[in-house]
C-alpha cells in the first residue's frame, strides 16, 4: 500500500508539468490536425472556416509543386546529413587526441552555430551574389567565369547544402568529438598491441563504440533539416523554379502567400508524417542492431 | 506672502506657460502655407502606428523630416513600423484581423488592396473626405495623378479591381508608380545608339552592351522565382498585349502574346549581368546603380535613387526615355497607397497624417529628398522638370499607364508568386520551354479561379 501511495503522489508532483506541456505541445498539434479537415483562407478569418474533409490531403498529393517540393526535400536532407556526418567526423577525427590549438580549434569550428540562421542566410547571400560577392570575385581572378550560385537551377540546391554543411557541420563534429573522447583508451590500446592499424582500430573499435552517437546524430539532423526554412527563405526563398522550395517554405507560401492556412495544416500535418516515419525507421534499426 | 500674491503668481506662471506653449506651437509649425482655419491639433496627444515599407521613396519621405513636422503641426505622436516591402502583408493581415489592430495607417503594395477591401479590412475614404472637421481645406484631390488614384485606392467597381460601379475610394497614392527606361545617357552617346523606341530596338541595344562593351551588360530586370518574375513578365506582357485572364477568367498566359513576352525576357537574361534569374528588385536596382548595366526598364520611383550621387555611381551619367513599344507602349501602374485600416485605434487622426503627406507642400519636400511624385502639378511643373529630367519621360509615359495592367483580385496572391512566378522563372532559367512552364500551371490556377467562384463549370 504504502508504495501505491507514494506512486500516487509521484504522478500528482508530475501534474504541473504534464498540463504545460499537454497545453503548449499537445493541443497545438491537435488544433493543426484538426484545422487541417477545414478551409479556412486568412484574409476571411472572420469567417467560421469550413469543413471539407480530406479535400486539402487530395489537393496537396496531388500537386506537383508539393510533390517537386518533396523530392527537393529529399534531396537536400540526404545532402547534408551524409555530408554533415562525413566532415564531422573526419574533423573530429583529426582532434580527438590533444594537439596543440585544441581549445582554439573548437571554438572557432562552433562560431556558426551561433549565427542566428537569418544571418547566416544573409551572409551567403552577400557571398554567392553574381556580381559583387567574394566568391565569384575569386574565381573571377582565377579564371573562372561567374557562376550562377543562386540564379541557375542546376546548381542552387548545392548552394544551399554548402551554407547548411557551413552552419551545421560544428554541431556534428561536437557530438562526434564527445563520443569518441568517451571511448576508453585501453579498448584502442589493446586493439594497437593485437597489431591494428589506425583504421582497423577506426573500423572496429572506435565506429562501433560511437554508434549510438553516430544515430542520435543522424536523427537529430534529419529532423532538423526536414524543417530546414530561414536559411533557404533568406538565401533563395525556393527559387530557381522550385529547385530549392523545401516542404516547409511549402507550408509558408501555402499559409501566408496563398493564404489557406487549412492546406497548410494538412502539409504540415503530412511533413510531421514524414519525419516521424523517417526517424522510427533510423532508430528501430538502430535498436535492431 | 499673502494668498493674494500666490494666487497671483500662480496664474501669472499659468499665463506665462500659455504664450511659451502657444510659441512653440507656432514655431513647431512648418513655414509652408498650412491652410488656414483647419484645426491641425483636434487630435492632440494622440499616438497613431503607421506601417511603411523600407522603400527609396518612404525613405525620403522620412528623410524629409516630414514626419516630425507632421507631428509638430498636429500634436500626435506617429510611430513608423519600417519592413521590407513583400513582408509587410502577412503583418498587416495579421494585424487587420484582430478585433482591434496595432496599426492606424498602413502602406500597401497596389496588389493587396482588394484583398484588403473586399474582406472590410481596410476602410472606406469618402466618409472622412466628407467630413468638414476631417478633410484639409486645398487638400486638391483632382490634382492626384488620376491612374494612381485608380489603381492605389479604387476597389469594388469593374472587375473588382477597377473604378466603375459599386467603386470605392479606400486608398490615397504614396509612392506610386509607372513604368519608363533609364538609360547610361555616356554610353548610349559614346557608341552612337538611338534611344530604343520599339521592343526591338530595346533589345537590338541590349545586344551591342553585352556583346560589344567589356564589362557592361545590356537591360537589368528582376526575375527571381516567385513575385520579382511575374511583375517583370507583367512589366512587358503590356506591351506585347498579353494577360494573365480572358474576359471569362480563364488562365490566358499560354497566348502566343505570352510565349513571346517569355522569348523576349530570355533574350534579355541572356544579354542581362550576370545571374539575372536570381534578381530581386534589390539586385536589379544594384546592377545599374553600379555600372554594370546600360538600361533599366521598370518602376519609375528608382529615378529619385539613381538621381542620388550617394546610392548610384551613374547618377551623373543617366538619361529617361518613355517605356518602348510592341504591340503597344502601356506601361506599368503599380506601387504603393497609403489606407487606413478598419480596425485602427484612431483612423481620424491617421486620415490627417495620411493628407498631411500628400499634400502638395510636402509632397514637394519629399520631392527633393529623392521621392516621387504623384500629383500631376508636380510632374507637370516646368521647374522641376528643368531640374528632375525623369519628370518629362514620367508626364508622357503617365498617359500611357495601363490600369489594367494587373488583375489585382483577391485571390491574386495565390497566383502571383506560387505559380507564374515559378512558371515564369522556370522558362527564363531554361529549365523548361515557356510553353511547357506555362501550360504546367494553367491546371491548378483554374482550380484556384473556380474554388473562388470566378470559373463556373
Amino acid at each position: 500500500m504504502k508504495i501505491a501511495d507514494r506512486n500516487a503522489d509521484t504522478y500528482l508532483f508530475l501534474l504541473p508539468a504534464a498540463l504545460i506541456m499537454g497545453a503548449v505541445l499537445i493541443y497545438p498539434l491537435f488544433s493543426g490536425l484538426g484545422l487541417s479537415f477545414f478551409e479556412w483562407q486568412m484574409r476571411n478569418l472572420r469567417q467560421d472556416p469550413i469543413w471539407v474533409g480530406l479535400r486539402n490531403y487530395r489537393e496537396l498529393l496531388s500537386n506537383p509543386f508539393f510533390r517537386e517540393s518533396f523530392v527537393v526535400t529529399l534531396k537536400f536532407t540526404f545532402s547534408v546529413v551524409v555530408i554533415e556526418l562525413f566532415v564531422g567526423l573526419v574533423l573530429a577525427l583529426l582532434l580527438e587526441r590533444g594537439i596543440r590549438g585544441l581549445r582554439f580549434f573548437r571554438t572557432v569550428f562552433i562560431l556558426p552555430i551561433m549565427v542566428a540562421p537569418v544571418v547566416v542566410g544573409v551572409i551567403w547571400r552577400f557571398l554567392y551574389n553574381p556580381s559583387y560577392g567574394k566568391i565569384n570575385y575569386l574565381l573571377g581572378r582565377l579564371g573562372v567565369p561567374a557562376v550562377g550560385w543562386l540564379s541557375d537551377p542546376d546548381i542552387a540546391l548545392g548552394s544551399v547544402i554548402i551554407a547548411d554543411v557551413w552552419q551545421w557541420t560544428p554541431f556534428v563534429f561536437l557530438l562526434l568529438l564527445a563520443g569518441l573522447q568517451s571511448i576508453p583508451e585501453d579498448l584502442t590500446e589493446a586493439a594497437m598491441i593485437d597489431g591494428a592499424g589506425y583504421f582497423q582500430n577506426l573500423i572496429h573499435v572506435k565506429l562501433p563504440s560511437i554508434e549510438s552517437v553516430i544515430g542520435i546524430t543522424v536523427v537529430l539532423r534529419m529532423i532538423d533539416s526536414f524543417r530546414s526554412l530561414v536559411v533557404i527563405f533568406n538565401l533563395t526563398y525556393g527559387g530557381p523554379g522550385l529547385s530549392t522550395e523545401v516542404l516547409s517554405l511549402h507550408l509558408y507560401k501555402n499559409a501566408f502567400e496563398g493564404q489557406r492556412l487549412g492546406l497548410a495544416a494538412a502539409n504540415a500535418m503530412l511533413l510531421l508524417l514524414i519525419i516521424i516515419a523517417l526517424s522510427s525507421i533510423l532508430l528501430l534499426r538502430r535498436r535492431k542492431g | 506672502m499673502t494668498k493674494n500674491a500666490i494666487i497671483t503668481a500662480l496664474l501669472l506662471s499659468a499665463a506665462l506657460f500659455t504664450v511659451w506653449a502657444g510659441g512653440g506651437q507656432e514655431s513647431g509649425r512648418s513655414d509652408s502655407d498650412m491652410p488656414e482655419g483647419f484645426d491641425w491639433r483636434r487630435f492632440e496627444g494622440t499616438s497613431i502606428v503607421a506601417n511603411f515599407p523600407n522603400h527609396g521613396h518612404y525613405n525620403a519621405a522620412i528623410d524629409a523630416g516630414v514626419i516630425e513636422e507632421f507631428e509638430q503641426l498636429t500634436g500626435i505622436d506617429v510611430e513608423i513600423d519600417l519592413l521590407q516591402y513583400l513582408k509587410m502583408h502577412d503583418k498587416q493581415v495579421l494585424e487587420m484581423t484582430k478585433p482591434r489592430g496595432d496599426y492606424d495607417l498602413i502602406s500597401m503594395v497596389v496588389m493587396w488592396k482588394s484583398e484588403y477591401a473586399l474582406a472590410d479590412m481596410i476602410q472606406p475614404l469618402e466618409p472622412f473626405f466628407e467630413n468638414p472637421n476631417l478633410q484639409v481645406p486645398d487638400y486638391d484631390f483632382d490634382d492626384l495623378i488620376p491612374a494612381y488614384v485608380e489603381v492605389t485606392g479604387i476597389a469594388g467597381g469593374e472587375n473588382i479591381y477597377r473604378d466603375g460601379p459599386g467603386a470605392k475610394l479606400y486608398g490615397l497614392p504614396f509612392g506610386s508608380e509607372t513604368s519608363f527606361l533609364v538609360y547610361r545617357e555616356d554610353l548610349f552617346d559614346q557608341y552612337g545608339i538611338a534611344v530604343p523606341e520599339t521592343y526591338d530596338e530595346l533589345i537590338e541595344a541590349a545586344r551591342f552592351f553585352k556583346e560589344e562593351v567589356p564589362g557592361v551588360s545590356g537591360l537589368t530586370m528582376r526575375a527571381a522565382s516567385g513575385h520579382h518574375a511575374t511583375h517583370a513578365w507583367l512589366l512587358h506582357a503590356s506591351p506585347y498585349g498579353a494577360r494573365v485572364f480572358d474576359d471569362n477568367w480563364e488562365p490566358a498566359f499560354t497566348s502566343p502574346e505570352s510565349i513571346e513576352t517569355i522569348e523576349f525576357m530570355r533574350k534579355v537574361v541572356e544579354y542581362g549581368p550576370d545571374g539575372m534569374t536570381g534578381f530581386t528588385q534589390d539586385e536589379e536596382w544594384q546592377a545599374f546603380l553600379q555600372g554594370d548595366a546600360a538600361m533599366y526598364l521598370d518602376a519609375s520611383v528608382f529615378a529619385g535613387t539613381v538621381r542620388n550621387p550617394e546610392k548610384s555611381k551613374v547618377y551623373d551619367k543617366v538619361a529617361f526615355a518613355p517605356h518602348p513599344a510592341a504591340r503597344t507602349n502601356l506601361s506599368e501602374t503599380g506601387g504603393f497607397g497609403l489606407a487606413i485600416p478598419a480596425n485602427a485605434a484612431n483612423p481620424e487622426a491617421a486620415f490627417l497624417l495620411m493628407q498631411f503627406l500628400t499634400m502638395k507642400e510636402t509632397e514637394r519636400k519629399i520631392i527633393e529628398s529623392g521621392g516621387a511624385p504623384f500629383r500631376s502639378s508636380s510632374v507637370s511643373d516646368p521647374e522641376l522638370q528643368a531640374r528632375f529630367p525623369d519628370f518629362i519621360a514620367l508626364e508622357t509615359q503617365l498617359k500611357d499607364a495601363n490600369p489594367d495592367w494587373r488583375p489585382i483580385i483577391p485571390e491574386w496572391g495565390e497566383i502571383n508568386g506560387p505559380y507564374l512566378g515559378v512558371a515564369i522563372n522556370q522558362a527564363l532559367t531554361g529549365e523548361k520551354t515557356p510553353r511547357q512552364a506555362m501550360e504546367d500551371i494553367v491546371a491548378p490556377v483554374r482550380e484556384i479561379m473556380i474554388r473562388a467562384g470566378y470559373i463556373r463549370e
